[in-house]
Parts: C-alpha cells; structure tokens; sequence
C-alpha cells in the first residue's frame, strides 16, 4: 500500500493536524517505510489463527446502572477555552 | 409483486422510492453507556457530565450492564440473532458536539445482527421489514444557535448517552410504510421498557434513506440482490415525528425524480429536512464525503455474553404486541383492527383486559376505544394516566348487557361518571336513569298515547311502519329509560299488529 502526498494531505486534514506543504512528501516516506516494516507480518500464516484483540486475557469489565457522577460544572469546563452560564463556547458552527 | 400504489407517476413515465431506516432509540437506563453520569432532561447545562464524557485525557470508559441487557432484550424483540460476541469500534470524526473527537459505536461486530419485523398496512394488510442489526453507540452533545449571532453554545449532558441503532434492509416502499415500521418499533420497545419512545424529545428518532428507481426495478434488485438496480440514496438526518417522516420523504422522491427527469443525476449526500419549509436540504457541514477511519477501541475488550444470560433474559420478555393482538383476536373474538387499535399502546391493551374479563369483549372494546380514547385525547392525555378505572367501564358494560340501561343511555352515565360523579351503577341509582322494564308503566303510556291520538292510532294499521312515530313518543315520555324492546312488543299488542 502506497501512500502519496495527497494522502497524507488528506489525514491530516481528517485529524486536524495542520501539516505544511513541504512537510507532505517526507511524510508520505516516512509512513511508507513503516508500512512497509508492518506489512512483513503477512509473511506469517495465520489461517485458523483467532485475531487478538487485547494482551489482556480477561473478559470486559461491566459497570451497574447507577449515577456516581456529574454535577461538577467547573471541572468539565476547566480547560475550555471559552465558557458562560455552564456552556461550552465554541466559533459558530453553521449546519 | 408491484402494486400500481407504489408508484409515483413522472413526466417520463413511471418511478418507485426505496427506503431503508435508522432508527436510534435512547436507552432508558440511569446511567450513560460508558460513564456514571446521569442521563436525564432538563438538568442545567453541562450538569450531567462526567470527564469521561468530556473526553478529559486519560479517562477510561466502562460498559453499562444494563444497557447491554437492553440491546439483547430489544434484539430479542426483533426477533434478531444475538451476537455472542461483539466489539465496540471509534468513529472518528470532529465536531463541536463530540468532545472525544470519536463516537463509541458497534460497526464491524454488533450486538444484535439479522431479524424480520411484520408491520401492519394501512388496509390491514402485512409486510416484513428485514433488520440487518441493531448496535450499541453513544449519543452527542447538544449545540445550542441562538444565544449569541458569532458563537456556538455546547451542552454535552446528551453526550455519552446508551442508543440503540436499528438499521433496516431497503424494504419499505412508501412514506405509509415507513411511518408505520417506525410506529411498529416504537411500539416493540415501549413494550419492552427499553426505550421511553417519546420522540418529542428526541428519544427516538429516525433517518431515512431515500432513493427512487423506475418502476419495476426494485423487484429485479429483490430477485437478484444488485444494488445497481437501485438508485443512489439521500440520508435524511433526525426525523423526529411521523408527519414530519412522511412530509420528508414525499419531498425528497419527488425532488431526486425531478432531477432525473431533466437529466441529471443523484449526488449521494446527507439533508436535513426543515420542517417549517416542508422540504429537505444539503447539510453543507457535511458535503465533503466522510472518511470516518472505523477501528476497534483499544479501551474496550470484546464484549462476550453467556448463552444462560440471554436465555434468561428471553424468558422474562413480556408478551410482544404480534403475539397480544393473536391473543384479542383468539381470546375475545375482536376483529384484526380492533385488536390491532388495542395492542398500539401497552397501557391500552392492560386497560382493555381489565375491563373484558367476563364481559362482551366487542361492547368494552368498544367503548375502550371510541369514548375512553376520545376523552383522554381530549383531556390531553393517554391511557398511562388514565383517572377512569377499568372497573367503571367494566361494570358501564355490565349495565347495557343485563338491561339495566340502554346503549344510548349509556353514553349519558358516561359523562357523570368520567365527571367523576362515582360508579356506573351509582350514577344510574342517582339519576334516576335505570332502563323502564316494568310493563305495567310501560303500558300506561303506550295507552294514554294511543287514547291521546286516534287518528294516528288508526293509520298504523295501513300504514305499519308509523309505529315509529309511537315508539319515539313513548320514550319521550319515559325520559328515553323504556327498554326499546319492551315498548315495541307492547305497542304492536295494543296497536294490533
């Protein structure tokens, strides 16, 4: 699978990363070459192999139905960058 | 099969709409999906929220028990296979109203995988809707417009919420249909308890996607399975009333139609339907194609359920309203359509049972359904806060089959007793409105009638059908309580007919 600067243009769009233009064509290398690295796992076959999903043998923990959480305004909005009467508040978004 | 009604006419000749459904209904759980903060409405903003909602760095999410019961539960309503083994997926994309800048949703392994619903038609027929899945995911947070012209307000306590998404195959084919699939899952889950159903506050709400073939394609797609027989769709997003469904597609095939017939084609794209303007439009925010790069959470092991679980949980499931509707129309005689104007509402159905036990189950259907709806209609309200107890119509009916009072009576007792003037029979015993049996009284007005007007009297006997005329005047004079049949056999002895 090859990557090509328009790819990558378009990831870090997607993730909102802001990438310059120059920067496009070395990364585009550089996640080639570590795809390139990953893609050495094919060598192995792993017919009737069941896919791992986790290091972790042990079976999701589940949680009760009850509220143990909330009412904490000032932390939820500690790092906002923008607040009023307990809102977040963001650029206009337009629908 | 292709009914002429499926079609809708064009300049260049005939099209038919396919639809497939997304329905996604909150859980009605305490908690959110992944967090202990409470799901609720009208709490102060951002009150319900945890950091975990919030997306704070380094919170870890853990999945509410209850929620996955209600997911089998629901599955199970649908008549689904239950999935063993799921897993929960991020789909990853930013938006203001998603503060994780990822939903947690269920898209390669969900919960819940192939059922069939069987809706009822409007003409009282029935069609399978096929369920490719139901899964579980998590709501966002509310974006709020109007508090200021240059800035967006954000209240993430929606954020994090249990929904269930019920996805359906393209088998619904006409904005009827899809309105009464969409009232047919309400239904299931209300019986179930899993979801409050209340789409006034947008606990259930569906998008519809809409495309339009020329006629007779769909049935080739059927035949075959290739979706190239289809059109390309248009998502309409959170639909959230059955007017509003039906209005939005009727638009939206009458829209793709036109632009097909002058040539052009079909952008697959995601439109909001403005319900003040009565059409649907592109959501420019969501133009460019969505490139969401699914993968499985690396927070959240598989989800792995016992067997015995869900072999518990289908046996404490209530009575679904196919098999209840069976039942009225087995148990107590009733007609598809009564049974079925029964079972739409849980609260109607046990109101209904309470007052058939023993009586003529069509005479309390009857009366369930007409005067009791209307009132309650009237008044605003449903049978979930009915003040009138099932006892009261029970014994209302009690009284018109041991002739005691009259149908048309009835109607009047009625009206005391939902005024809340006490009992059926208490009311008849209060005013006086038990039904005249006694001939002897009956008799004495049939003969002061007769004596009062001889011409009439003698005219009956040409003209038999006036008796009429006298049966009207003795009930007049009876205050409308004369047992009708009574009054008949004695004024056709004294008339001599």
């Amino acid at each position: 699978m090859a990557i090509d600067a328009a790819t990558v243009r378009k990831v870090a769009h997607l993730a909102r990363i802001k990438t310059p233009e120059d920067r496009l064509e070395p990364l585009a290398q550089e996640l080639n070459g570590i795809l390139q690295w990953i893609e050495q796992l094919d060598e192995v076959d792993v017919q009737g192999v069941e896919p791992m999903t986790s290091n972790v043998s042990q079976p999701l923990r589940l949680r009760d139905d009850v509220v143990t959480d909330g009412d904490r305004v000032a932390d939820v909005l500690s790092n906002a960058p923008k607040s009023a009467d307990g809102f977040f508040v963001v650029p206009k978004v337009v629908e | 099969m292709t009914e002429n009604s499926k079609l809708i006419q064009g300049r260049t000749g005939a099209w038919e709409i396919v639809m497939g459904l997304e329905i996604h209904a909150q859980v009605a759980s305490n908690a959110k999906l992944f967090s202990g903060a409470a799901v609720g409405f009208g709490a102060g903003p951002n009150e319900q929220v945890s950091l975990i909602d919030a997306g704070f760095p380094g919170m870890l999410p853990t999945l509410n028990k209850y929620c996955v019961e209600q997911a089998v539960k629901s599955g199970l309503g649908l008549r689904a296979q239950i999935n063993l083994k799921s897993q929960f997926d991020r789909k990853n994309y930013f938006y203001p109203d998603l503060p994780t800048g990822y939903q947690i949703s269920q898209l390669y392994h969900p919960i819940v995988g192939e059922g069939v619903v069987e809706v009822e038609a409007e003409d009282g027929s029935f069609f399978n809707v096929g369920i490719e899945r139901l899964h579980l995911e998590q709501d966002a947070g509310k974006l709020i417009h109007d508090l200021s012209p240059t800035e967006s307000y954000v209240d993430l306590n929606r954020a994090g919420t249990a929904l269930m998404e019920i996805v359906s195959r393209p088998d619904i084919r006409t904005p009827e249909e899809a309105v009464a699939y969409v009232k047919k899952i309400r239904t299931i889950l209300i019986y179930l308890g899993t979801c409050d159903g209340d789409m006034e506050k947008g606990n259930l709400r569906a998008d519809v996607n809409v495309s339009v073939c020329r006629a007779g394609n769909y049935d080739k797609f059927k035949e075959t399975g290739d979706f190239s027989f289809l059109g390309t769709r248009c998502e309409i997003k959170n639909v959230n009333s059955f007017r509003f469904i039906s209005q939005a597609i009727q638009y939206e095939a009458r829209r793709q139609i036109e632009i097909l017939e002058d040539g052009g084609s079909i952008m697959q794209e995601t439109r909001l339907f403005d319900a003040v303007k009565g059409e649907t439009r592109s959501m420019r925010s969501k133009e460019e194609a969505q490139d969401y790069r699914y993968f499985p959470d690396p927070d959240l092991l598989p989800l792995v359920l016992e067997q015995a679980w869900i072999d518990e949980i289908k046996a404490s499931l209530p009575e679904l309203p196919d098999d209840k509707r069976r039942r009225f129309m087995s148990e107590y005689g009733l007609s598809q359509y009564d049974a079925g104007v029964l079972i739409s509402e849980q609260a109607k159905a046990d109101y209904f049972e309470a007052a058939a036990k023993g009586r003529d189950a069509k005479l309390v259907s009857n009366w369930v359904t007409n005067e009791v709806s209307a009132r309650l209609a009237a008044d605003g309200k449903d049978f979930s806060d009915n003040p009138l107890p099932a006892a009261h119509v029970a014994q209302l009916v009690e009284l018109i089959e041991t002739n005691v009072i009259s149908s048309k009576i009835a109607k009047e007792v009625f009206d005391y007793v939902w005024n809340g003037e006490g009992s059926p029979a208490e009311v008849v015993e209060k005013h006086g409105l038990k039904q005249v049996t006694d001939t002897g009284a009956i008799e004495k007005a049939v003969d002061e009638i007769i004596a009062a007007n001889p011409d009439k009297a003698a005219a009956v006997a040409e003209k038999p059908q006036a008796i009429g005329w006298f049966v009207g005047q003795v009930m007049k004079a009876t205050g409308g309580k004369a047992n009708p049949a009574a009054v008949n056999d004695i004024l056709k002895a004294k008339l001599g007919l």
